[in-house]
């Protein structure tokens, strides 16, 4: 009897006992790894690692590549967050409009099919330098070519359009999702007092969304500030990871350099420790706002 | 205007298509498909081993959304349904674990995969992606939604045992959100790309690595390329297509 017992009040730590196995093995172990090897100069070849405190955040202050790295990733954070979110939400409307949506829904789904790594390769040869169909576009409408690996700002273009094409129609349907179950009362009352659809929309709708745009905005924010595949293809020339003069390296990309490439460990580790505080402190403005918007 | 957009997302598949059933080396200003597809795909298969790859992709896929949604399902259900101190500490770490990006852990995690003897082969693929806290965050969300708390309780009066009432209440009202949970997993593995690059070697290639190994190097055909692009892109659109309905209408839970 006291062992039948015994087994009923462990059984709910067993049930969760699989996932703390690999969260502590995918999340809480490389956190205090990260941190600790962020300490040392310790090369991926030899493992005589030398203590060097600080020292790589130091260096990361002055490494003239971390910083265009970071300005990189800013560009592209900003460059998919805002388009995405704007797109998403007219997007959203739209559909609500649709009696008949689901067949609309997949169509615009359909990009979250192909897999980045296809995506990044036929961006790669629409936004191709000499042979891509953009740039046929272009100069058939007397247009001048654009480099697109080459110039800084257009290679952020380009990128970001992957992003954008892949997961706009993904988050359009998370803002659907929230624009159905916006209760229909504040629109009558709205309606009473002769609003008209447009200011129904940004008066009466979009503050009930708020809570969901928060999300789609940290999420996009959050796979911004991580974006490593579409960029990695961008360009194939080997060695060079974003561009000849990383002109498209982001953090993500710089870091599996560092560690992969040039095998320098605990440099690479204080570059992930920057960039998990970075996000950790997101996500917190994030909850934060979020249960503040919730009440 | 919905059509454009669906247009636009369609563009791409077809590009895909187009470029990749050209004549190699060809120049074509035509943005019609040409009828070289069939040969390009032989060159694929001559190229990269891209059979083993689906195989191995398909393995590991499957493997991770089906441990993800039994692991996910079991732990979404003690949160939502069973009574254990430190319970709500405990889901607070779910929702903390929500927003930690997991692949800025790849160093101590090839290290460890090192030390484990993994690397290089599936089970570093596999082994960390077994469950996820989005997985359980969003089967304790349905669990609360789908499963009465009556009738878990109803269940233990009548003498369940803790499993005996995720078997006979939970697992049964549960289905829906499984589904999506499966499918969703099982593309988000499908499409992974960092961590295998990091920990699978040449002989345990994925889809995504072969890809990059038919398109890295000074020199890029493209016909073949994309006739690889295409090929690899078919099973997912298959399964996208046959769960359509399911995806669409889960991702709306995921906030």
């Amino acid at each position: 009897m006291t062992m039948s017992v015994s087994m009923r009040s462990r059984a709910p730590y067993l049930f969760i006992l699989p996932f703390f196995a690999v969260f502590g093995f995918v999340v809480v172990y490389p956190l205090i790894y990260n941190g600790y090897l962020a300490l040392f100069d310790w090369d991926l070849l030899d493992d005589s690692p030398a203590f060097v405190g600080f020292g790589n955040y130091a260096a990361l202050l002055t490494d003239e590549r971390f910083g265009r790295a970071v300005v990189n990733t800013l560009s592209l954070v900003a460059l998919t967050t805002v388009p995405q979110l704007v797109i998403a939400i007219g997007l959203a409307a739209l559909l609500d409009t649709r009696r008949i949506a689901s067949r609309w829904e997949i169509g615009i789904l359909l990009p979250c099919a192909m897999s980045l790594v296809a995506v990044a390769i036929v961006f790669a040869n629409l936004f191709g330098p000499r042979f891509g169909l953009v740039n046929d576009a272009l100069t058939a409408v007397g247009l001048d070519p654009v480099d697109w690996q080459a110039d800084r700002f257009a290679a952020h273009l380009a990128i970001a359009s992957m992003v954008d094409w892949r997961w706009t129609g993904y988050n359009a349907l998370i803002v659907l999702a929230a624009l159905r179950a916006v209760p229909r009362e504040p629109h009558e009352a709205a309606l009473l007092d002769g609003a008209g659809p447009m200011r129904r929309f940004t008066s009466v709708t979009l503050p009930l969304l708020r809570p969901t745009l928060v999300f789609v905005a940290v999420t996009s924010t959050v796979g911004g500030l991580q974006i490593f595949t579409e960029p990695k293809l961008f360009d194939m020339l080997p060695g060079a990871n974003g561009g000849a003069r990383g002109q498209f390296q982001t953090v993500t990309l710089y870091l599996y350099q560092a560690a992969f490439e040039d095998r320098h460990l605990g440099y690479a580790a204080a570059i992930a420790c920057v960039l998990f505080v970075v996000i950790g402190l997101l996500a917190w403005v994030n909850y934060r706002v979020t249960r503040a918007l919730a009440r | 205007m919905l059509a454009g957009f669906v247009a636009g997302s369609l563009f791409p598949f077809y590009w895909a298509f187009t470029v990749g059933s050209r004549e190699p080396g060809a120049r074509v200003s035509t943005p019609l498909p040409g009828g070289h597809f069939l040969a390009n795909a032989r060159r694929v298969f001559d190229t990269v081993p891209f059979w083993q790859a689906l195989g191995n992709s398909v393995l590991v896929s499957a493997a991770v959304a089906a441990s993800t949604v039994v692991f996910a399902t079991l732990a979404g259900f003690a949160f939502a349904r069973l009574r254990f101190p430190g319970r709500d500490r405990l889901f607070g770490i779910v929702v903390a674990g929500l927003a930690v990006p997991t692949q800025l852990g790849i160093i101590p995690l090839y290290r460890a995969m090192a030390d484990l003897g993994w690397a290089g082969g599936l089970q570093a693929v596999i082994v960390p992606n077994l469950v996820t806290a989005l997985g359980v965050f969003l089967m304790r969300q349905y669990t609360v939604s789908a499963v009465p708390a009556e009738l878990v309780e109803a269940a233990r009066v009548d003498g369940c045992s803790p499993w005996g009432a995720f078997r006979h209440v939970c697992v049964p009202a549960v289905g829906p959100a499984a589904a999506f949970l499966g499918v969703f997993t099982f593309m988000t593995s499908w499409n992974d790309f960092l961590w295998p690059l990091v920990a699978l070697d040449a002989d345990h290639p994925t889809i995504p690595l072969v890809l990059e190994r038919l398109q890295s190097g000074h020199y890029v055909d493209y016909s073949l390329v994309l006739a690889g692009t295409t090929l690899a892109t078919i099973p997912v659109l298959i399964v996208f297509v046959a769960f359509g309905r399911r995806i669409t209408t889960g991702i709306g839970q995921l906030p």
